[in-house]
């Protein structure tokens, strides 16, 4: 079974309600940030896949979870590779100001989960798992880096959907 | 070995220097040059690198030393680094630790990070005192090795290391300066690991304000977040003039 717990990747939403509005002249340090922070993304080990709006750069123009609301669904081969690009990279910056251009969201606003390699989950299914943890607390279908699960424990959870199109 | 013990170990002199000595490298080092780093004879620093591997303080693998492979290239030697491992001795046992944990998740809920930023920087001038900003990177080293963070310089000419983080130095938007990269001071150990782990833009962001209070906003060198895996978050480098 050794192959089937290798064919894993981290799957990680997160959502974020904006204190102003994108082209609001406060927000102009974090649209500064995206490009370089997303190009880190892509060039770091163990990235797979993050989702962007067709014809964009990035994900911030969908917001599948309410207008004010920008999301970041992205996937990753382990938990560490993501870790490592959140916590230890540029990435870090967007995250020590946050509170400069987000709500603090008195619920959960980050998700992880595990999925077969090659899926690409979709927005529906990311806002689900993010519904499933704030509904019922870290779990094997849907966790946190604080109450991270394995991806073996997460196999009866896995989805066996075929990979989605990339835009 | 429990932490009393493997701490006691340290006593012994050459023990010491030779803990020392490879914590402060940061990198594999061998027999022979832990041996001559401390004066002692390639023997004795083995029994001690052995001793101190076996405490917990250091780990140990093997590796050629001459960088070749294949027949010929010579047998492996035995390499030490740093344990990564926390010790710590406090009598009667105090837990800190859990306290700092639960603060920092109280202050993560309630969204504080503005106040612990703030508390953070002015923590950090205190310690300065009266002293002028720190005036240069060698300065920014020696008080920065005093309080734990094994710093070290880093580039200068070749830009070596910098790869992978141009991204995010054009971020900044500023003038980074093209081609050859600045030297900058960069730390191998975090003060606050357990925690940074736990809780990364509360505890990350609370060590930059502390170190910007410590070095000083508006002298010679500067503080700026430039986070790498397996350092702390922060780097240490010369002001630029027109920079903020």
């Amino acid at each position: 079974m050794t192959a089937s717990t290798r064919a894993t990747h981290l799957a990680q939403l997160n959502v974020a309600t904006l204190l102003h509005p994108f082209d609001d002249p406060r927000m102009a340090p974090f649209v500064e940030m995206l490009d370089p922070v997303n190009a880190a993304a892509d060039s770091t080990p163990g990235f797979v896949w993050r989702l962007v709006e067709e014809g964009a750069a990035d994900a911030t123009g969908l917001r599948p979870a309410g207008a004010d609301v920008v999301v970041n669904l992205s996937v990753w081969q382990t938990q560490e590779s993501l870790w490592d690009f959140a916590y230890r990279s540029g990435h870090l910056e967007v995250m020590r100001r946050r509170r400069e251009w987000f709500e603090r969201h008195v619920e959960a606003h980050m998700v992880l989960w595990w999925i077969p390699a090659g899926h690409l989950p979709t927005v529906e299914e990311a806002l689900e798992r993010l519904a499933d943890l704030r509904a019922h607390g870290p779990s094997p279908r849907a966790f946190t880096f604080a109450s991270a699960h394995t991806a073996a424990e997460a196999a009866p959870h896995l989805r066996a959907a075929p990979p989605t199109q990339t835009a | 070995m429990n932490d009393i013990d493997a701490i006691a170990m340290l006593q012994d002199p050459v023990r010491r220097r030779l803990y020392e000595y490879v914590a402060a490298q940061g990198r594999e080092v061998g027999r022979n040059e832990a041996a001559e780093a401390a004066g002692v004879a390639r023997t004795l620093a083995a029994h001690h690198l052995d001793r101190l591997a076996e405490a917990g303080l250091l780990e140990s693998g093997s590796r050629r030393l001459t960088g070749r492979s294949g027949p010929g290239a010579g047998r492996p030697a035995k390499v030490y680094t740093r344990a990564r491992a926390e010790r710590s001795v406090s009598l009667p046992a105090r837990d800190y630790l859990t306290a700092a944990e639960l603060l920092a998740e109280a202050a993560e809920q309630a969204g504080l990070d503005a106040g612990l930023y703030a508390a953070a920087g002015r923590r950090g001038e205190a310690l300065r005192g009266s002293a002028a900003p720190c005036g240069g990177l060698e300065e920014a080293v020696e008080m920065l090795a005093g309080r734990g963070y094994e710093p070290y310089l880093d580039g200068g000419e070749g830009g070596e290391g910098t790869e992978g983080t141009e991204g995010v130095r054009d971020a900044e938007g500023a003038a980074a300066t093209p081609g050859a990269a600045a030297a900058v001071v960069r730390m191998r150990n975090c003060p606050f690991h357990a925690v940074a782990e736990r809780f990364p833009p509360l505890v990350c962001g609370m060590n930059l304000a502390l170190l910007e209070g410590l070095l000083g906003v508006d002298g010679p060198v500067r503080a700026r977040m430039d986070a790498r895996p397996g350092e702390c978050c922060v780097v240490v480098e010369a002001s630029k003039n027109n920079d903020r």
